[in-house]
């Protein structure tokens, strides 16, 4: 299949830039906020499958591991927070921001002159550091999978910051939702929420039980160990393919919201307590900067692992890298479930008619 | 003395674009269904014709091409997990919109939802 | 070959784009996406084949088990309004703590 034109490629791929392109028309032009959710679905896999297209595998992971079952849960859970209907803009407000809109685009496509070919070997991101890496991997560090290199090691300042930038927005949100344990008030005891749940759901819960729904129950726990399995799986061959500890974190997370939709929050919160989902988004960071600390105590720079193995600096940066992983998904696979709980905790306050 | 090796490989290169192509087939009929159909019910037998035999086929043809392989392996799994989770989620859609009442358009005999049937009448 | 296909799945996921933007009932749209992200599936391993890399293959594991739960999501919220309650109970605990209510 390699002698194939080249051809054929910008066809699929003005295909699914042509369906990008309509999806972002509906998204704008939409009401419904359902279908609106909807589509953020299907315009996460379109651009899963236009970075494929681009060579860029571990985007689209991450794409493919955000987009479909974590946004869509979330952008769910925002909805129940926002008033159904919006007063119309005015005029004026919509043409000045219709004119801002235009002229930044209109200079994003004007820079785009300036840009390097796709995939021209002289563009800056290929000829200096990159190459310096592209090349020094595979002696230095030991790993099929270059992203994973730089992204642990080389650029392991880089991703330490995003993994506080994670925890920071973690944070933000249980401070602002909350994440249903005792903050400042007593958390309620027990049979407290059990009765509270009861009354405020006796129709649906009883009738939701008495409907049966007993095929979505029986798949989900044939589904979630697997879940589960394939986030490890993610998780540890983000040496060699695509992945490592962002979209494992992702995953596992997925697996416990999926259960907490068959099997609602009580159940959740006594199988993953909010407790344990606060500690671990610190912990992860935790782990992620004690690996640092570690280095520097042995005697190497922040984050330089080859001093973690005395003998072979290529086995110390393939422990160090598998440390840092653990600890980013520790803290995104905490942060993505605080801010469902934060979500979730808020739903006890809502009545029918507030919807 | 005949040469069997590329003989079976032409074969096998031919079944799995057959299989391909009856696969894609099926995914245009079943697409065009849900497209054209008049209303839910029907076009959910006309997604789970893409969601089952389409999805099984093109599975099956790029298992034969890809040969005894990982990807081959992958690809079953991709398969299995396919299998469980695509005729739930059909099966979810139905039930939901059958339990809110939304009611087929087509059909003369209006027979009581079941909504509407009281259950202990119809146990005794 | 492969590229036939690949093209005839792309006008399948058209035709599914048109029933979701269309669908009058929001069903008719939870279909349309369900099925969508099916045919995402099987566009993703045809494309892996098409450009030689199986990593394609992993994505598309991923997304047939990501799929499930936002299809999941939408129809429980829909008829819920919350994603708080339970559609189904752990046959072990009801036995052990005695009936939910």
């Amino acid at each position: 299949m390699s002698d194939l034109p080249i051809d054929i490629f910008t066809i699929i791929d003005l295909i699914i830039m042509s369906m990008l392109l309509v999806v972002g028309i509906a998204l704008v032009r939409l009401n419904n906020l359902f279908a609106v959710v909807m589509l953020y679905g299907v315009y996460s896999l379109l651009a899963a499958i236009w970075f494929v297209s681009l060579d860029a595998v571990d985007v689209a992971f991450t794409e493919a591991a955000v987009g479909a079952g974590i946004s869509t849960v979330l952008m769910l859970g925002a909805m129940l927070l926002t008033s159904r209907e919006a007063d119309p803009t005015p005029v004026l407000r919509r043409w000045t921001s219709f004119l801002i809109v235009a002229a930044t685009g209109a200079a994003l496509f004007y820079a785009t002159l300036d840009m390097p070919s796709f995939g021209d070997a002289a563009s800056p991101a290929n000829s200096y550091v990159g190459l310096q890496y592209m090349h020094h991997t595979i002696s230095e560090i030991g790993m099929p999978n270059v992203v994973t290199a730089v992204l642990a090691s080389y650029r392991g300042y880089d991703t330490f910051g995003e993994t506080v930038v994670v925890l920071t927005a973690g944070l933000g949100v249980m401070l602002i939702l909350g994440i249903g344990v005792s903050g400042g008030q007593a958390a309620p005891s027990a049979p407290e929420v059990q009765s509270k749940t009861a009354k405020k759901s006796k129709d649906v819960s009883v009738k939701s039980t008495e409907n049966h729904h007993i095929v979505l129950q029986v798949i989900a726990k044939m589904l979630i160990p697997i879940i589960v399995l394939y986030a490890l799986y993610v998780q540890f061959h983000g040496d060699f393919g695509p992945g490592g500890g962002f979209q494992a974190g992702v995953i596992l997370a997925s697996a416990v919201i999926l259960y907490s939709l068959i099997f609602g929050m009580e159940e959740t919160r006594r199988a993953i307590p909010p407790r344990f989902v606060q500690i671990g988004t610190a912990l992860g960071v935790l782990i992620y900067g004690g690996t640092g600390i570690v280095t520097l105590a042995l005697g190497g720079k922040f984050l330089d692992y080859n001093v973690l193995n005395a003998h072979d600096p290529v086995h110390g940066q393939h422990l160090g890298i598998m440390f840092v992983e653990i600890g980013v998904l520790v803290t995104v696979a905490s942060v993505m479930l605080a801010i469902y709980y934060g979500f979730a905790a808020r739903y006890r306050e809502l009545k029918d008619q507030d919807w | 003395m005949i040469e069997w090796a590329p003989i079976l490989e032409v074969l096998r290169h031919g079944t799995a674009g057959a299989f391909m192509l009856v696969g894609a087939l099926f995914m245009l009929i079943g697409s065009s269904g849900v497209l054209r159909l008049p209303d839910f019910y029907t076009r959910i037998h006309a997604a789970g014709i893409t969601d089952t035999l389409a999805t099984v086929l093109l599975l099956a043809g790029m298992m034969i091409e890809a040969g005894f392989t990982q990807t081959s392996a992958k690809l079953a799994l991709v398969g299995i997990f396919l299998f469980l989770t695509s005729p739930t989620a059909t099966h979810a859609v139905a039930n939901a919109a059958h339990k809110a009442g939304l009611k087929p358009r087509l059909g003369t005999v209006e027979p009581p939802h079941p909504r509407d049937v009281d259950l202990n009448e119809e146990k005794s | 070959m492969i590229f036939v296909v690949t093209l005839m799945m792309t006008v399948a996921m058209a035709m599914m784009l048109a029933r979701l933007l269309r669908g009058p009932e929001l069903y008719d749209r939870v279909l349309a996406v369900n099925s969508f992200g099916t045919k995402t599936v099987l566009f993703l391993c045809l494309f892996s084949f098409l450009i030689d890399r199986p990593d394609g293959i992993d994505i598309a594991i991923l997304y047939s088990l990501m799929n499930f739960i936002g299809t999941i999501a939408i129809l429980k919220f829909f008829r819920y309004r919350s994603l708080d309650i339970a559609l189904a109970q752990m046959a072990l605990r009801r036995a052990v703590s005695g009936d939910y209510e």
